[in-house]
């Protein structure tokens, strides 16, 4: 898991968010309810790992530390146990990220479609110009990721959650008019 | 194939019937289509009859390995006094692979159908459903069509009025490719890193939360209804005349250059060049075929002479010295470098590799650096060897396959396209066609 940028491991922090102000719990009110609920599914609490890590990453855009210890502390395990889970899982981001996460598949088969034009028109087009950084307005981050599952479609992309298909480095600008 | 295109004369639709239809994503529009009723008949069934329907139809898993299914159901002892689980394999990572994603989006209830079949038929009362964290559309397509299943008393605690539970749960991955591989899958479930175990034990044995699992892909479970329906000896015709070790239908996933990518749904057996050529359109104008990976990014690479003369089952692929796998194809033409593909597909093991055992960690690493020297003009004489040797060490050594499955392309390659590298090499140019380079 140690090879090319990723919004984990090699994100390049130029402006947005700090980790110095107050923690605010995440698992308060509803959260907590529908945590509950998430445990309820499996055998053991920990079952409900993966689970409350998405809940953390959808409500901060990110899992800091102080995140990990708030689900290690609800699911009465170590914050070193998450970190550990964390930092396995390239989806879980463990730096906070521009407004929109550009993830671009570069596998095989958007590779030999020209994913690689793809990349370029978004570093080129969003200001970022390199791979994990966050462009100066904090707006735009962008990765490569490894095969998004949608091959037919070369390539696809994700912008946080939306899955687009079929984008071409021609399409690049238009993609980018409708996250601003 | 339903979609995007329309299905081609030549295909046989039973999962992907429903492709491009709304109307079936919804437990009105799916119960209009005759879904559920495969379940009302499993659940009065014994489930030692259903697995005998299973075993007579000669279903095999669709996730790559092939094992059959009925036998698999078979390894789960009844009446062990232990909670039993169904896991649902819908990580689909295999660079190629996108038949899955397409059956969660159009036709989410034919899956949830199949899990609870399964479910019932190996004794679980719980499945999951394990999803890519990235398949947002899936996930959601998955999650609403199980509400309405929920709501409408289809799975939970009092299943179709029958008394037994059949809870069927989503889970969403994070991106690992490696979770695809079911014991990475079982321990992403229990909320661990995704690094896979040694076997034995078998999942059947002990499996996810060390209890006996069952791990089936997508494809495989969605079968399952249609042959409950129609019978074991029904689906069994589905199959060449002289091999009826692979039987049915196969969603075929084709990408990268050919004129029609998607999904196709092809009867075991059908000639592979034809596929390719007319069903698939064929190569983009210009442009010829030059190699094909027809199983997923796992399998050997295949050149042209090969591919024309396969057949598409488990036994028609191996004879050509590769594998149907998950039958994710992925089309090279001769604008493409072959080296250049095969250094992009090892930077996608090292990048996935778990790195639990030091032959992938290291090997998958070795291999992508020493491709990526040989692309750039920097390679020498004996790096060929070194990368057979390397790749030898990498083979039959460690945990799971993933480290076999970064050796099996550089191999294959070598043994096919050797030309391609040693011109790299040497900086001569064997192409007729300008290269891309982007």
């Amino acid at each position: 898991m140690s090879h090319g940028p990723s919004a984990s491991a090699g994100a390049i922090i130029r402006s947005g968010h700090h980790d110095d102000a107050p923690y605010e719990p995440v698992f308060v009110g509803e959260a907590k309810v529908r945590l509950d609920e998430l445990v309820k599914r499996y055998p053991r609490k920990v079952g409900a790992l993966l689970p409350a890590l998405w809940m953390v990453q959808e409500a901060r855009g990110w899992v800091s530390e102080a995140g990990m210890a708030e689900v290690a502390a609800q699911l009465d395990v170590t914050p070193a146990y998450v970190k550990g889970v964390v930092t396995f899982y390239t989806m879980y981001n463990q730096h906070p990220v521009g407004k929109y996460l550009i993830q671009v598949c570069t596998t095989t088969p958007c590779h030999v479609c020209g994913a690689e034009d793809v990349v370029r028109a978004f570093l080129d087009q969003t200001g970022c110009g390199e791979l994990g950084v966050t462009s100066e307005d904090g707006r735009y981050t962008v990765i490569e990721v490894e095969c998004l599952g949608a091959c037919g479609f070369a390539t696809p992309v994700m912008v946080n959650s939306d899955f687009l298909e079929s984008v071409s480095a021609d399409r690049v600008a238009d993609v980018l008019g409708r996250y601003r | 194939m339903g979609y995007p295109y329309k299905p081609h004369a030549s295909e046989t639709l039973v999962l992907s019937t429903h492709f491009g239809d709304p109307e079936a994503r919804t437990l009105k529009g799916w119960k209009d289509r005759g879904g559920y009723r495969a379940l009302e008949t499993a659940l009065g069934m014994d489930p030692a009859a259903i697995i005998g329907v299973i075993k007579e139809s000669g279903l095999r898993g669709r996730g790559g390995a092939g094992f059959p299914t009925g036998l698999k159901w078979s390894f789960m002892k009844p009446d062990d006094g232990k909670p039993h689980y169904l896991c649902c394999n819908a990580d689909e990572s295999e660079p190629g692979t996108f038949k899955d994603r397409e059956i969660m989006r159009w036709t989410p209830h034919a899956l949830i159908e199949g899990c609870a079949i399964g479910a019932y038929a190996i004794g679980a009362e719980t499945c999951y459903i394990y999803i890519r964290g990235e398949f947002t559309e899936p996930l959601q397509r998955m999650e609403d069509a199980l509400a309405e299943a929920r709501a409408a008393g289809i799975v939970g605690r009092n299943a179709m009025g029958t008394g037994k539970t059949i809870n069927v749960w989503v889970h969403k991955g994070a991106g690992a490719y490696i979770c695809g591989e079911e014991t990475a899958l079982m321990n992403s479930i229990e909320g661990k890193r995704g690094n896979p175990r040694i076997k034995p034990p078998f999942p059947a044995v002990a499996g996810v939360f060390g209890m006996p699992t069952t791990i089936n892909n997508v494809e495989t479970l969605t079968a399952v209804p249609h042959i409950l329906n129609q019978g074991g000896a029904w689906y069994k015709n589905f199959a060449r005349s002289d091999n009826p070790k692979s039987t049915g239908t196969k969603l075929w996933s084709v990408c990268g250059n050919i004129a029609r990518p998607g999904n196709y749904e092809m009867v075991m057996g059908f000639p592979f060049g034809e596929f390719l050529r007319d069903i698939c359109g064929g190569a983009l104008p210009g442009r010829e075929l030059r190699a094909i990976i027809p199983g997923g990014s796992s399998v050997p690479i295949i050149n042209m002479e090969e591919a024309d003369r396969a057949l598409m089952d488990y036994e028609g692929m191996a004879a050509v010295g590769t594998m149907l796998g998950s039958a994710g194809c992925i089309v090279i033409d001769n604008a493409q470098s072959i080296p250049r593909q095969v250094a992009r597909l090892a930077r996608f093991y090292a990048h996935e590799s778990c790195a639990q055992c030091t032959q992938c960690r290291e090997g998958t690493a070795w291999t992508t650096k020493i491709l990526e020297r040989i692309v750039a003009g920097n390679g020498t004489a004996e790096d060929l060897d070194t990368l057979l040797d390397v790749a030898d060490d990498m083979t039959g050594k460690t945990i799971c396959v993933l480290s076999d499955s970064c050796a099996v392309p550089v191999v294959s390659a070598l043994q096919r396209f050797r030309g391609d590298f040693e011109a790299l090499i040497t900086k001569k140019t064997v192409h007729t066609v300008p290269v891309v380079v982007s």
